[in-house]
């Protein structure tokens, strides 16, 4: 559990580890988290009884004091998990526990006390901030809600928010408008952090942003955590971002975790394929490296969620894949020597430094003319 | 060289004041090549693009943008029109947006070829399922008559590609061609779009955001700040002997494997306003390195000694290439020499923010 040097900050997070009984330090708990979203259409006389399985019986825990890493492409239900993880949607089924307390069949009105413990950052600093309030007042909006404090208090509790995340206090009347992306997203920092929450749920906070600005972003995400000993859920599709802040990475794929695992042990020993798809697919901003490492490619695109595959919902792309993938759901399990923080989703996991198989057969990508046409006929 | 950009200059009039998108921008691209252009939003990165096949209407243009010799600047819109999908293919970012959802994604690559040749249109058919072919769609025989919605993110990407390619044009202009693409799809689009480069040998403008996507793809690179050139360089030189504090900067805040935790380097500050942009070198106010002289002059594009086609917009000795301590340490004194006193921090320039 090692926090990893992060500058010359006050560093108080000895929190992991604290929190009593057979769980300790678990902060968050999710048992079975599924959420489907039933289908529109099918005619008018007959409804359609189609769901999109977005998220489909995860188990996690967060840690105290930990930042936990949420990597998946688009549909792969990392957004939906955190909002079923805040509340912010109901669950179809599964549990949710806050502190080993059962939140998942709470009321708006009972919940409200659990809000306070669990915040949201959301990607897009120009869609989450109401374009025609005053920064004050957006910011202050958690003490309204909540009652905590009013008038000039309020003010002095603002300006001194605004002045934690790294914006200037006298802006304090101004409108998200005259603020920059990288501004505007320390606006939604500051309005997440305003009650002193526990753990912050941040659905790719950085990814609207440019590199230079995203940067800053970063850090002051990691300042604060020293400052104030957050706990962070960290929801990207960026896998070099993810590792950057990440104690532990989540690796989902169309709705289902595929692999658990601390940072380090993610990236030297990656057990799913999909990972080492995923790993092999981000550019990495260095020519010689670049052109060195072995490129594997996932044949074809994400399934659609409404219709997920049988069985291991990667096998159609993937390289690996024997006839068993596709009838027999891999459990989410310690593989090889691993150590049992170190968790994947697979029946053929891969060894120690294995390399995948160029998947040439049936990848489209590299279908050249005559075999597409032939493939047509 | 394919296609010669001199001082372009492009500016837009609006109600706040006339925004200076692109201040003076040259660069040439080879036959067969791939020119990499990397800034942030706002640089002038896609202006510049856009200008140059005539897409920037009410903008006021001026410079020269020589194309197999003529000047796309000065061609009437129906020259233009002619040179646009036969000699240029364009990709945008948005596959979605750039193809009608009303008409088959054949019919789509047909008008594209029938409006540049005489040709029929079982003839013009033929030529799109062979393209479709071409980019990696299976079974083009059959999909050649879906719609765009029918189509995934990445297979519209490809039939934009498809289309971009249809007449064979010798210079593609790729404007974040992956961006809205998940990493996987966009490693396929990647690797076909250089396969194809070395299969038909069309030179390519790749224009992004990504220093990981130009790692990959470029032979030069050009990296462009507030609508001007900072710095130009050798894919090889660019990475490994950088000398604007820009590009050091933007290197220096990606995300290292092997530094994980540890705190990134910003840039701090952010990009100035393109209205009524102060003198001087624009990147100075987040600069580490300023000195007197680059609040008030602005530094010309210079040669890197013993670094063919490496240039610099700076005016630290251009000696100080490199990405490391004792080349920052080296520049920091130069800077001092020249009478730099206070070095910009992050606190610092974020205060002078609006």
């Amino acid at each position: 559990m090692s926090q990893g040097p992060r500058g010359e900050g006050p560093r108080s997070v000895g929190a992991v580890g604290e929190g009593g009984g057979d769980r300790p330090g678990v902060l968050l708990e999710l048992q079975g988290v599924t959420k489907h979203f039933p289908v529109k259409g099918g005619g008018f006389w007959r409804k359609s009884h189609d769901a999109v399985h977005a998220v489909d019986g995860v188990d996690l825990q967060v840690r105290r004091g930990e930042t936990l890493g949420l990597v998946g492409e688009t549909g792969s239900g990392k957004s939906t998990l955190a909002r079923c993880m805040t509340r912010l949607l109901p669950l179809t089924s599964g549990r949710v526990l806050l502190d080993g307390e059962d939140i998942t069949d709470l009321k708006r009105s009972q919940l409200r006390p659990y809000r306070r413990r669990v915040q949201m950052i959301f990607q897009d600093p120009y869609g989450s901030l109401n374009p025609r309030r005053r920064v004050g007042s957006i910011i202050g909006d958690p003490f309204a809600i909540h009652k905590v404090a009013d008038g000039a208090e309020r003010k002095r509790r603002v300006q001194e928010l605004m002045d934690l995340v790294g914006l200037n206090p006298e802006h304090y009347n101004r409108f998200p408008a005259e603020f920059s992306g990288g501004q505007r997203q320390r606006i939604g920092v500051a309005r997440a952090l305003a009650l002193r929450p526990e753990l912050v749920v941040a659905d790719e906070p950085v990814s609207a942003l440019d590199v230079s600005v995203r940067a800053q972003v970063v850090n002051l995400l990691a300042d604060l955590q020293d400052e104030l000993g957050l706990t962070y859920v960290f929801i990207t599709h960026d896998l070099s971002v993810v590792r950057h802040v990440s104690n532990r990475v989540a690796v989902m794929y169309v709705g289902q975790v595929v692999e658990l695992a601390d940072r380090h042990d993610l990236y030297a020993t990656p057990r799913h394929p999909y990972t080492k798809v995923l790993q092999s697919a981000i550019p990495v901003p260095d020519p010689e490296q670049s052109e060195r490492r072995a490129r594997v490619q996932a044949s074809g695109e994400l399934p659609s969620p409404i219709n997920p595959p049988s069985g291991c919902r990667f096998h159609p792309r993937c390289p690996k894949a024997q006839p068993i993938c596709a009838q027999v759901v891999p459990r989410l399990e310690v593989k090889f020597q691993d150590p049992p923080s170190h968790l994947a989703a697979c029946h053929f996991p891969l060894a120690d430094g294995e390399e995948l198989p160029r998947a040439e057969a049936g990848d489209v990508a590299r279908v050249g003319p005559g075999d597409g046409d032939r493939r047509a006929g | 060289m394919l296609l010669e950009v001199k001082d372009l200059v492009v500016s837009f009039p609006t109600p706040d004041g006339l925004v200076e998108a692109v201040r003076g921008v040259s660069f040439a691209v080879g036959a067969g090549k791939t020119l990499g252009v990397v800034g942030e939003s706002g640089s002038g990165k896609s202006v510049t693009a856009q200008t140059v096949i005539g897409l920037t209407r009410g903008a006021r243009v001026s410079g020269s943008a020589l194309f197999e010799g003529r000047d796309l600047l000065k061609m009437s819109r129906d020259q233009l029109r002619q040179v646009r999908g036969s000699k240029i293919g364009v990709v945008f970012q948005d596959p979605l947006s750039s193809l009608h959802p009303f008409y088959k994604v054949g019919w789509q690559i047909e008008e594209a070829i029938r409006a540049h040749e005489k040709v029929s249109r079982a003839e013009a058919r033929r030529r799109a399922v062979e393209l479709l072919g071409l980019v990696g769609i299976p079974h083009p025989a059959r999909r050649v008559d879906d719609y765009p919605h029918q189509f995934s993110g990445g297979m519209r990407q490809r039939a934009m590609i498809a289309i971009a390619l249809a007449l064979n044009p010798s210079l593609v202009i790729a404007d974040e061609p992956t961006t809205a693409l998940d990493v996987t799809v966009q490693a396929q689009v990647l690797e076909l779009m250089k396969r194809l480069q070395a299969e038909l040998g069309m030179a390519i403008i790749m224009i992004t955001h990504d220093l990981g996507i130009i790692a990959d793809m470029a032979d030069e690179v050009m990296i462009m700040y507030a609508g001007k050139v900072m710095e130009t360089a050798s894919r090889h030189d660019l990475y490994y002997e950088p000398h604007h504090p820009y590009t050091t900067g933007l290197l220096g805040s990606l995300p290292q494997s092997g530094h994980e935790g540890e705190r990134l380097v910003p840039i701090p500050g952010q990009p100035p306003s393109l209205i009524g942009p102060p003198p001087g070198c624009p990147f100075w106010p987040r600069c580490g390195f300023a000195m007197p002289k680059c609040r008030l002059e602005v530094p010309p594009l210079r040669a890197v000694p013993g670094a063919p086609g490496h240039t610099s917009a700076c005016w630290l000795p251009l000696e100080l290439t490199g990405y490391s301590v004792e080349v920052d340490a080296a520049r920091h004194l130069a800077a001092v020499a020249e009478g730099a006193t206070a070095v910009a921090t992050a606190s610092g320039a974020e205060e002078a923010q609006p």
